[in-house]
């Protein structure tokens, strides 16, 4: 076979090095437009994984790199004048100049033929060769000629990065957090010989052109740096390399090969630098190249294995790097968090490392943690000590209510109830459902009134039948199960006189259905009913529902009362700009459309005493829809009228959106709300795991979560 | 979980009388259900068609369509033919309905791909509707009328099985794949508040034999053509050995996959009785 590499990177090098050594008679040519000793960039890093692969794969170049490794296995946080050390997490960095002297040796070495300085020509001449490799990086030529078979999109991100080199020697990989006058700056840097570090500044984009840097030289922006970072420098330099601000781009590409030409490493894909692992997936992907053809006689089948066998593994990285940038994004967010938590979060960022995966690599830390949490969440100074125990059964305070632990288990209403009234299957329902060990059940949305209601089977709070048998659900859930039980309220709204869920969700009743009404007549679904638009003698009415049921639901006995503004039913109708077109003072601005759901709110807080949560759709899921930074702002206003708690859930204000169910999808919404409004949240939306709530609860994401 | 089998109706060169003989031998082994493909721009049967003829020769494996193309068809012609299937089985029939990928069928059909999920979603609400109505079609005796799947990978898929649909299909691939749309699957039937939970449906493709592994990826590579290089993985994927055949069972069953239908990509009868051999 002869195969042509087009870029002299460590993906393009090892492959050929591999290549040529599982078959010697091939002839293997690598062409690389820069001089051998140019390099740009400082160090990379591997994990032990990496390293095992890389020793499996060719033992002579691995003894090689790993004599010349830095390695470490801390993690420094500094953050608001403190440092946070975190153990257990084993790291190895070289300098890219090293790694590519050695492969370049061992390719030489195993008679891999090696071009430097020069531009590849014509690749249709270069196609001549059985094989076409294109190893030339992110504004790759291979890749940029089949630009209409391989499909590649690119995401730029918004914040700008500089790559510096530093000759101070750091023993951990060092996050550092500074803000100054003109904005909060971070450094990612990691140690990749005895001496040398590789220092990568990061802010945002107005941070940057405040602080000047979109004017500023090379050497004013070393300046800058080294003067901003000058504690953690210790006076050390900063070193350029033609260090230029940018932004990074993630590259992603349909297929990575087409007939004989196969695309490696940055030129096929990359991922966000802060998960550190752009040398390691092509260099892995070389070995599963080499792997492939050795494997298939047939070229076709090679490749396809190639990819097949990669782009998992690929996609998994970017799906992780792709959450730890938005963290960086958005880390201005946790700048008001304690230490601990805030490097819990940090190191949990990309979803690649839970609560329990910390607890394995690094136990002191994770007390630390639970011992910081306990003490939050009891107010008393030094915790439950060693003992603490893991978030999720720290108590949790709201208002007068204290809840034992930090689960809530809601139900999913069966559609049983007759005229309003639950019935045995609903008490059974929740006492299942406290059984868990959930420190508080949570009811199916209970109409405020007979055309409040989903179905003909939903439960409501509107007679002082309906109270009486509440109020003894309510008693046999404290006193059997000795749980909390909140009363979930609301109106259908154009989503009522539905037919019962087991037969499928929004199917209009055929018979004994009611008028339904909405913020405005626009039906929920193309065979529903056109709701009537609701007017102001309809709104008093609904005020008035609402603080009665609530009045019911105190003499009830229940302990929390959650108010529901999600889901497309009455009261969010009005929060959607895409279900209510009102051109009155309840229309509009999104000030208005927020009226009359706080004017509920308003009555509601007004006669019940206890602990007051809404659920919230904190975003349509659409386009030029209700969005995350419209519920900030709405759960900033539910703050400022006495509500304590958002359950923030995702989307079905309007049938067609564009929802994604994945794992723990409502987590950044409660986020959001909880960080940016300052109120506590209650997560929902795929969470499965004890794992994932006391990953969530130590990370400050949320105060409470809803386990699935 | 229950282990099925597909009807070779989209292998070119399948006769009517193959596609008899092999429903006879399905009902005769070990498979839970009986599945087609469907296919408009290709030398493919009628889904509906087929499973009718291979309701006439079965007394008891399931019939179901892994999915046919809603869009396509006119909704009231679509119940009337479920329900009658239905009917013409006794009560063995699930409909598996989705929106398709290929913009050949839409093209041949005339109907416009623009639009085409809400389309489903209506035509979902409707065909339920025209089931329980029982104007139109042998009404199902006490049932909503047949079990009904929705298939797609998107979001959007995902929110409308659970709204309407009893069922998931997933489209194929490996066990992770299938566990990664599952949990989304479930996530989406308890986030829109329905009760219960849904059926989970997979599929895979199979060439059993010595010599056919070839022959069963040319079909696949010729029947994924639209897909441009996601052919050959397709082709790469198909399981050639009683090895791979019962691993792949074994993912799917760790996975969560209530029902799986194995579609031949050879029309050749051996590969029933090949794969009942290994099933059983």
């Amino acid at each position: 076979m002869k195969a042509v590499v087009v870029g002299g990177g460590p993906a393009g090098l090892y492959f050929a090095l591999l290549a040529k050594k599982a078959n010697p008679s091939d002839q293997v040519t690598v062409i690389e437009r820069n001089p051998p000793d140019a390099t740009f960039g400082w160090g990379v890093v591997f994990s032990e994984e990496t390293l095992g692969a890389l020793r499996d794969a060719d033992f002579e170049s691995y003894d090689e790199i790993s004599t010349s490794f830095a390695r470490w296995n801390a993690i420094d946080i500094y953050f608001r004048n403190s440092r946070i050390r975190s153990r257990g997490h084993v790291f190895t960095g070289i300098s890219r100049k090293v790694l590519l002297n050695i492969l370049q040796r061992r390719a030489r070495q195993l008679g891999v033929d090696l071009v430097f300085g020069q531009e590849i020509g014509d690749l249709a001449s270069l196609r001549e060769a059985d094989l076409l490799v294109g190893a030339d990086g992110i504004n790759g030529r291979v890749r940029q000629a089949y630009a209409e078979v391989f499909r590649p999109t690119q995401v730029v991100h918004p914040t700008k990065y500089v790559w510096f080199g530093t000759n101070l020697a750091l023993d951990a990989f060092t996050f550092i957090f500074r803000r100054n006058q003109d904005g909060l700056f971070q450094v990612h840097a990691y140690p990749f010989d005895a001496r040398t570090s590789t220092f990568i500044v990061e802010c945002g984009e107005e941070t940057w052109r405040r602080a000047g840097l979109d004017q500023a030289s090379e050497r004013d922006s070393i300046a800058y740096c080294e003067e901003l970072f000058g504690e953690e420098l210790n006076s050390r330099r900063l070193l350029s390399n033609r260090s230029l601000w940018v932004n990074f781009v993630t590259l992603r590409a349909e297929t990575w090969h087409h007939e004989n030409v196969v695309l490696l490493g940055d030129a096929a894909h990359t991922a966000h630098f802060s998960i550190g692992s752009g040398t390691k997936l092509a260099m892995e992907d070389a070995i599963a190249l080499v792997d492939a053809l050795r494997r298939h006689g047939q070229l076709e089948a090679a490749l396809t294995d190639y990819e097949m066998d990669r782009q998992p593994v690929v996609e998994r990285f970017q799906a992780a790097a792709l959450e730890s940038s938005r963290y960086f994004e958005d880390v201005s967010r946790y700048e008001r968090f304690d230490p601990q938590p805030f490097a819990f979060n940090l190191l949990t960022r990309s979803g690649r490392i839970s609560y329990v995966n910390l607890t394995l690599r690094d136990p002191a830390f994770v007390r630390s943690v639970d011992a910081w949490y306990a003490a939050a969440a009891t107010g008393s100074a030094n915790g439950a000590g060693r003992l603490a125990p893991p978030p999720m059964f720290a108590p949790l305070r709201l208002g007068e209510l204290r809840l034992a632990n930090r689960v809530t288990a809601a139900i999913t209403g069966e559609d049983t109830a007759r005229n309003g009234s639950p019935d045995e299957g609903h008490l059974r329902q929740l006492l299942s459902a406290a059984e868990t060990g959930a420190a508080m059940v949570l009811t199916e949305m209970t109409a405020v009134s007979p055309d409040g209601r989903v179905t003909s089977g939903s439960t409501g709070l509107y007679t002082g039948e309906h109270a009486e048998v509440w109020g003894r659900i309510v008693a046999a859930v404290h006193e059997r199960a000795g749980a909390r039980i909140a009363l979930s309220l609301g109106h259908a709204g154009r989503r009522g006189s539905m037919r019962p869920r087991r037969e499928g969700i929004d199917r209009p009743l055929r018979q004994g259905g009611w008028t339904v009404r909405s913020a405005s007549p626009i039906a929920y679904t193309p065979h529903g009913q056109v709701p009537r638009a609701m007017d102001d003698g309809e709104m008093r009415k609904v005020i008035r529902q609402f603080t009665e049921a609530a009045e019911l639901a105190g003499g009830g006995g229940f302990d929390l009362l959650e108010l529901n503004l999600a889901h497309g039913y009455l009261l969010a109708s009005f929060l959607s700009p895409l279900s209510n077109q009102r051109t009155d003072e309840y229309g509009g601005s999104l000030a208005n459309r927020m009226r009359f759901p706080l004017a509920v709110v308003d009555a509601v807080r007004s006669r019940w005493k206890g602990p007051l949560a809404v659920k919230l759709s904190a975003s349509d899921w659409m386009p030029a829809g209700f969005s995350l930074d419209d519920a900030v702002t709405v759960a900033a206003a539910l703050k400022q009228h006495g509500c304590n708690l958002i359950h923030a859930v995702m989307g079905q204000n309007v049938a067609e959106a564009r929802p994604d169910y994945g794992r723990m999808f409502g987590v950044p919404a409660a986020d959001r709300v909880r960080n940016e409004a300052e109120i506590p949240t209650l997560a929902t939306g795929n969470i499965t795991t004890t794992d994932e709530v006391n990953t969530i609860l130590a990370a400050g994401r949320a105060d409470l979560c809803l386990l699935d | 979980m229950n282990v099925g089998i597909g009807l070779p109706t989209t292998i070119p060169g399948t006769t009517g009388e193959v596609l008899v003989e092999w429903a006879r031998k399905a009902d005769a082994g070990p498979f839970s259900t009986l599945a087609v493909l469907d296919r408009v721009a290709y030398h493919s049967f009628d889904p509906f068609m087929a499973l009718a003829a291979a309701a006439a020769v079965t007394r008891r494996v399931r019939l179901a369509t892994m999915v046919v193309v809603a869009p396509l068809r006119n909704t009231v012609l679509l119940a009337k033919e479920a329900a009658s299937l239905d009917a013409l089985s006794g009560g063995r029939f699930t409909l598996g309905l989705a929106v398709g990928a290929r913009g050949e069928d839409y093209k041949i059909a005339g109907v416009d791909q623009r639009g085409r999920g809400r389309r489903l979603s209506e035509q979902l609400e409707q065909v339920r509707g025209l089931w329980e109505d029982g104007r139109i079609a042998p009404p199902p005796d006490g049932r909503p009328g047949p079990p009904l799947l929705v298939g797609g990978s998107s979001g959007e898929a995902l929110a409308r099985m659970a709204r309407y649909a009893d069922g998931y299909a997933h489209g194929g691939g490996p066990a992770r794949a299938f566990a990664s749309a599952a949990a989304k699957a479930r996530a989406a039937w308890l986030d829109a508040g329905r009760p219960g939970t849904p059926a989970l449906w997979g599929m895979a493709y199979f060439a059993l034999g010595a010599g056919t592994s070839e022959s069963g990826a040319n079909y696949l590579r010729h029947y994924y053509a639209f897909t441009g290089p996601f052919a050959e993985k397709v082709a790469a994927a198909n399981l050639t050995s009683a090895d791979a055949v019962i691993d792949f069972l074994r993912g799917y069953r760790d996975a969560g996959c209530d029902e799986l239908i194995l579609f031949p990509t050879l029309s050749a009868s051996d590969q029933v009785d090949q794969l009942a051999d290994i099933v059983s």
